[in-house]
C-alpha cells in the first residue's frame, strides 16, 4: 500500500490523465444530459444570453419527428439484419481458414484488409460498383452510359440493370446496397476474434471427438459452436452497438444527402439525425436524441447479455 | 482383444526443408499385447511411446508397418472404426457439458443398427459412472472436479461405448502424489473388471511396474526391453534398462574383468569364471549389499538415513558413476555410523554386469542365457 503522505504524488502523476478524461469525457457527458433537459436549448441563443427552463420538451419534440422514426427504422433495420448475417458469414469463413494450412496466413490478410481501410474511401467504391451514370432522370428515352461492376455482371447474366443507389432508386435497392457494404465492413473485426478463440480451442477435444466417431456437424455444432460462445457474445454485442451508431458507412455510398438524389435523408440513421440537429444549432434536441439512442444501446446490449448469460457455456 | 504391432515405423518429416534431418519418432516395433492384459509402454520423454499410442488409437498414422487388433488389419481404419476408447493426458472433457452429457456423447454419435434409444445410453452412462464411482457427481462440470475425478469421467467417457483396446496417455501425470497411488489401483480395479485389453503411457517406472502385466521399455524410438516388469527389473538386457528401472536406481561402477575376477575400481569382487579380459560397467541394485566387516567392496561412509523397517547407507567408492552409492539394508543389521569406511558383500543375483563399449549386459556364470 502507498502510505498515505505519499498519496498527493499517486493523484499527481495520475493527474494529466483524470483532467483530459474529466473535460473529454466525464464533462461532455453530464453537458448533454443538461442540454436534453433544458427546453428547446441552442448553444447560439444561450450565448446571447438566454435562460432556458428545465423540462421534457425536446424528448417529446424529437419522438415525433417523422424524420426522427425514419432514422430509428433505418438504424435498427440494419442492425437487426446486418449482425446475424456478418456473424454467421464470419463464423463459416473463420472456421473454413482455420482448417487450411496453406495460404492461411495470406487470406488472413486479406480478409483484414478492409479493417484497415479508411470506411469513406470504401463506400466510394462500393458507390461506384453500383452506381449508374446516364440520363435516367425520370425522361422517357433513358440512356445509361456506364454501369457499375455490378450491374455489369447482372447484365453479362442476362438480367436488366438495377438503379442500386441512383436517381429514382428503391428503398429495397438502398437497404440491400448498405446490407452488402455493412456485412462486409464488419466482416474483418470478427474474423479476427472468432479466428483468435478458435485457435484458442485445445486441438485435443478435436482429437476426443474424432476417436469418439462424431460427424463434421456434430463437431461443429456441439464442440466448437459452443467452445466459441464467449466470442460469440462479444462478436454480437460490439456488432449492435456498432450498429445503432451506423453513420459513415451511408455517407460514404450516399454523400452527406443520406439518400438519393431524390429523396435526400431517406437512409438517415440516428447518429445521422443528431448531427442534423446539431447543425440547426439544435443541441437541446440532439442531446435528447444521443440520450434517447444511449438508452437504446443500453437496453439492447443488457438483452444480449442476458441471453448469453444462459447460452454462453463457462 | 489381442493387439499386434508388425514393425511399425513413424518419421516425422524434417520441419525445415534445408536441413533433410527426419525424426524417426518409433522405429521399426515389433510386439504383441495379449487380450485382456494391462501394458506399459514406459521410456523417457521423446522415446515415442506417445507416438506409438497414437498410431494403436489411430490419430496418427504409421509410416511403415502393420497394425492388428486380433486378426483384423486397422492400418488403414480411422479411429472411430476401430473401437478404442483413449484417455488423454489432460482428459480433454469437454467444459460445456455436465458429466453425464461427457460420459454419453460417445454414444450419442452411434449411428444406424447402434443407435441406441436414450434409455438404454441413460443406462449405460450411469453403468459407466458406476464403474469409476462417479454417479453421485454425473450432474456437475468439470471444472467443479478435482483432478483425480475428471479422471475417472475421463476413463467412464472412453469406457462407455465398449472399446475393444482402451488406451491411456499419462494416465497420472496430471495427479498429485497421493491421488497418483490410489488412481493407479483404480486403473487395475477397472482393467481387470472390465477385462478390456488396456495400454497406457508412462514416463514413471514404478507407475509402470506397479501395475501392468507386461511393459515395454523403450528408448529413442527404439524397443529395448518386453517382459513381465519383475522379469525385466531383476534381469535388464542393458544399462539404459537397468539405470531406468527401480527407485533409488541401481548403482553403477566403473569396473574391468581381470584374470577371472570382477574388479570394481581397485576392490575384487568375486570370481566370474573363464570370461575374457574387458572393462565393464557394474550395477548393484540398492537392495544387493550387505555390510559385512570383510566384505570385498569399501566405501567411504558419509550417513545413514533411517526409514524404520530399513535404513539407506549414503557412500562414496571412487569408481562410483553416480555422486553417491545408496544401499538400502535391513535395519536389524548394526552399521557403525562413527565409521570412515563401510564394507560390503553383494548379493550376486543384484549385480549386474554390463559391456563398457556396448552397455549390453555381461551374463556372468551360471545365469547366462
Amino acid at each position: 500500500m502507498v502510505e498515505s503522505k505519499h498519496q498527493w504524488k499517486a493523484w499527481l502523476y495520475l493527474s494529466p490523465c483524470l483532467i483530459l478524461l474529466l473535460v473529454f469525457t466525464v464533462w461532455p457527458i453530464i453537458n448533454t444530459v443538461r442540454m436534453a433537459f433544458l427546453e428547446d436549448y441552442s448553444g447560439l441563443k444561450a450565448a446571447g444570453g438566454q435562460v432556458f427552463s428545465f423540462g421534457f420538451g425536446n424528448f417529446t419534440k424529437v419522438i415525433q419527428y417523422k424524420k426522427f422514426l425514419s432514422c430509428l427504422k433505418n438504424t435498427v433495420l440494419l442492425c437487426v439484419i446486418t449482425v446475424p448475417i456478418s456473424t454467421f458469414l464470419a463464423l463459416l469463413i473463420a472456421v473454413c481458414l482455420n482448417s487450411i494450412k496453406a495460404l492461411q496466413k495470406v487470406l488472413q490478410t486479406i480478409f483484414f484488409l478492409p479493417y484497415v481501410t479508411n470506411s469513406i474511401a470504401i463506400g466510394m467504391v462500393f458507390a461506384a460498383m453500383f452506381n449508374m451514370v446516364g440520363s435516367f432522370y425520370g425522361t422517357e428515352n433513358e440512356l445509361i452510359v456506364t454501369a457499375g461492376i455490378i450491374n455489369n455482371v447482372i447484365e453479362f447474366f442476362g438480367g436488366h440493370a438495377i438503379n442500386w443507389i441512383n436517381y429514382g432508386s428503391s428503398y429495397a435497392a438502398n437497404m440491400t446496397v448498405m446490407v452488402v457494404y455493412i456485412v462486409w465492413n464488419a466482416l474483418p473485426f470478427k474474423i479476427l476474434v472468432l479466428l483468435g478463440g478458435l485457435q484458442g480451442i485445445n486441438r485435443q477435444y478435436y482429437d476426443a471427438a474424432r476417436v469418439d466417431g462424431t460427424s463434421r456437424r456434430r463437431i461443429f455444432s456441439r464442440i466448437t459452436v459452443p467452445l466459441l460462445s464467449p466470442m460469440l457474445a462479444y462478436v454480437v454485442i460490439t456488432g449492435f452497438i456498432g450498429g445503432f451508431k451506423e453513420y459513415t458507412s451511408i455517407v460514404g455510398i450516399f454523400g452527406e444527402g443520406m439518400g438519393p438524389a431524390d429523396d435526400a435523408g431517406r437512409l438517415n440513421t440516428m447518429v445521422g439525425f443528431i448531427y442534423d440537429a446539431l447543425a440547426t444549432n439544435s443541441q437541446g434536441r440532439a442531446s435528447a436524441a444521443a440520450l434517447i439512442l444511449f438508452a437504446i444501446i443500453l437496453v439492447v446490449t443488457l438483452i444480449n447479455m442476458q441471453v448469453s448469460k444462459k447460452k454462453v457455456h463457462y | 482383444m489381442k493387439v499386434e504391432l508388425q514393425h511399425v515405423t513413424k518419421v516425422f518429416p524434417s520441419r525445415n526443408k534445408k536441413s533433410e534431418e527426419e525424426v524417426v519418432a518409433v522405429n521399426d516395433f515389433t510386439f504383441t499385447i495379449p487380450d485382456g492384459k494391462l501394458v506399459g509402454l514406459l521410456g523417457p520423454s521423446g522415446c515415442g511411446k506417445s507416438t506409438t499410442l497414437y498410431m494403436i488409437c489411430g490419430l496418427q498414422k504409421p509410416s511403415g508397418g502393420k497394425i492388428f487388433f486380433g486378426e483384423d488389419d486397422v492400418t488403414d481404419l480411422p479411429p472411430e472404426n476401430r473401437g478404442v476408447g483413449l484417455v488423454f493426458q489432460n482428459y480433454a472433457l469437454y467444459p460445456h457439458m455436465t458429466v453425464r452429457q461427457n460420459i454419453m456423447f460417445p454414444l450419442q454419435n452411434l449411428k444406424g443398427t447402434d443407435k441406441l434409444t436414450k434409455e438404454e445410453m441413460l443406462e449405460r452412462t450411469l453403468g459407466a459412472a458406476k464403474l469409476v464411482q462417479i454417479d453421485n457427481l454425473l450432474d456437475r462440470k468439470p471444472s467443479e472436479l478435482s483432478g483425480g475425478q475428471q479422471q475417472r469421467v475421463a476413463i467412464a467417457r472412453a469406457l462407455v461405448k465398449m472399446p475393444r483396446v482402451l488406451l491411456l496417455d499419462e494416465p497420472l501425470s496430471n495427479l498429485d502424489a497421493r491421488l497418483r497411488l490410489q488412481t493407479r489401483e483404480e486403473i487395475k480395479r477397472i482393467q481387470q473388471k472390465t477385462g478390456i485389453t488396456t495400454v497406457f503411457v508412462t514416463h514413471d517406472q514404478e507407475e509402470a511396474m506397479s501395475i501392468s502385466d507386461m511393459i515395454v521399455v523403450m528408448k529413442l524410438g527404439v524397443i529395448q526391453q518386453i517382459g513381465r516388469p519383475q522379469e525385466v527389473y531383476d534381469d535388464p538386457v542393458n544399462l539404459f534398462v537397468a539405470r531406468f528401472l527401480g527407485t533409488p536406481p541401481v548403482n553403477v561402477f566403473t569396473g574391468a574383468i581381470r584374470d577371472g575376477y570382477l574388479y570394481v575400481g581397485e576392490d575384487k569382487l568375486l570370481p566370474v569364471g573363464d570370461l575374457p579380459d574387458t572393462e565393464v560397467y557394474v550395477g548393484i541394485r540398492p537392495e544387493g549389499f550387505i555390510p559385512q566387516a570383510d566384505g570385498p567392496l569399501r566405501c567411504h561412509l558419509n550417513n545413514v538415513e533411517v526409514m524404520g523397517r530399513d535404513v539407506s547407507v549414503v557412500s562414496t567408492h571412487p569408481a562410483s558413476v553416480n555422486p553417491t552409492v545408496r544401499s538400502i539394508v535391513n535395519a536389524d543389521i548394526p552399521v557403525d555410523t562413527s565409521a570412515e569406511t563401510i564394507r560390503y558383500a553383494i548379493k550376486p543375483h543384484k549385480l549386474l554386469v554390463f559391456d563398457r563399449e556396448t552397455e549390453k549386459r555381461i551374463y556372468l556364470g551360471s545365469e547366462g542365457k
